[in-house]
């Protein structure tokens, strides 16, 4: 039993967008340095979604999309590593996490 | 695809209800730990996402990876840094809050205009290869994108050894400040936390 239909492309781009923009929302409105990576782990799923639609309905045969899919995931686990490790050694100097507070290079 | 099509329009709105309102509460929510488990939800729904476009080896590493490393990661994090803190009110921040929001809504409905006009030029046979993209996906690792995949295992072991350098706590043998020797001990030292109060 084989539908020839299924869910638009346009469906999981719009779903993507909106994922992006709230992304795009709390990194630059959250005053909390944790919130603000959850933010952008947000962004790079919203990515993610992208990238697995476009290789699932342009390029089915060579699925080339859901490889870079894996490879962002990658990066973006040694990224919240490494973030989470600069936020727990600036938190050790600053003893805080507010966002608002971390103005050493602001002139 | 084997599943009929109202299954999948059905699935597909639950799992972007999820996804979008899991999203706004972890941006919105004043408690970071309801956040951080908002997150691990939000995760799950993108896996669910995957499962829907026949990719279920992403499908299994993103749960495995973002729910199981990422999201248990952050909740440590917020264990470490958990202080109540009393934030400085800001002067500007209603100002700050309108441009901000004008921004990011300028941005989608730009974004949805370009989903929504521009043509697409779909193949035709929707997921023809469907179970099959696992291996089609080792294939690729360790043909074409054989180079990617070395690096990225460097990388990953750079990122986890600049993670332990970072974040350890520097073992001294003398005090910087006094020149005296210091007792080596485990346990938590209470010391004079550095650069604080700038302004």
């Amino acid at each position: 039993m084989i539908s020839l239909q299924s869910i638009p492309l346009q469906a999981f781009l719009i779903v993507s967008s909106a994922l992006f923009c709230i992304g795009i929302w709390g990194l630059l409105n959250s005053r909390n340095a944790v919130r603000v990576l959850m933010s952008i782990e947000l962004m790079l799923n919203a990515v993610n979604i992208n990238l697995m639609a476009f290789s699932s309905f342009v390029d089915n045969n060579l699925i080339q999309g859901q490889v870079f899919t894996i490879f962002v995931i990658t990066v973006a686990a040694a990224e919240a590593a490494v973030g989470l490790a600069i936020l727990l050694s600036l938190y050790r100097n600053r003893v805080t996490v507010d966002m608002e507070s971390f103005n050493l290079l602001k002139w | 695809m084997s599943i009929a099509i109202t299954t999948q329009i059905i699935c597909f709105s639950i799992l972007s209800l999820v996804i979008l309102i899991g999203a706004l509460g972890v941006v919105l929510l004043e408690s970071i730990v309801y956040s951080a488990f908002l997150l691990g939800g939000v995760f799950m729904s993108v896996a669910g996402l995957y499962l829907l476009l026949n990719a279920s080896f992403v499908a299994a590493a993103q749960v495995l990876v973002y729910v199981g490393a990422v999201n248990v990661l952050i909740i440590f994090a917020i264990m470490l840094v958990n202080k109540k803190e009393d934030l400085k009110p800001i002067s500007d921040i209603k100002s700050r809050r309108i441009i901000s929001t004008s921004i990011c809504l300028t941005l989608l409905s730009l974004l949805i205009r370009v989903d929504l006009t521009n043509v697409w030029s779909l193949s035709s046979p929707q997921n023809s290869i469907g179970e099959e993209s696992t291996i089609r996906i080792g294939e690729h690792l360790f043909s074409d994108y054989l180079l990617p995949f070395e690096v990225a295992s460097v990388l990953l072991l750079m990122a986890m050894i600049g993670a332990i350098v970072l974040a350890r706590r520097d073992v001294m043998s003398k005090d910087i400040s006094t020149g005296l020797p210091v007792d080596q001990e485990l346990i938590e030292k209470s010391s004079e936390p550095l650069l604080t109060n700038k302004n």
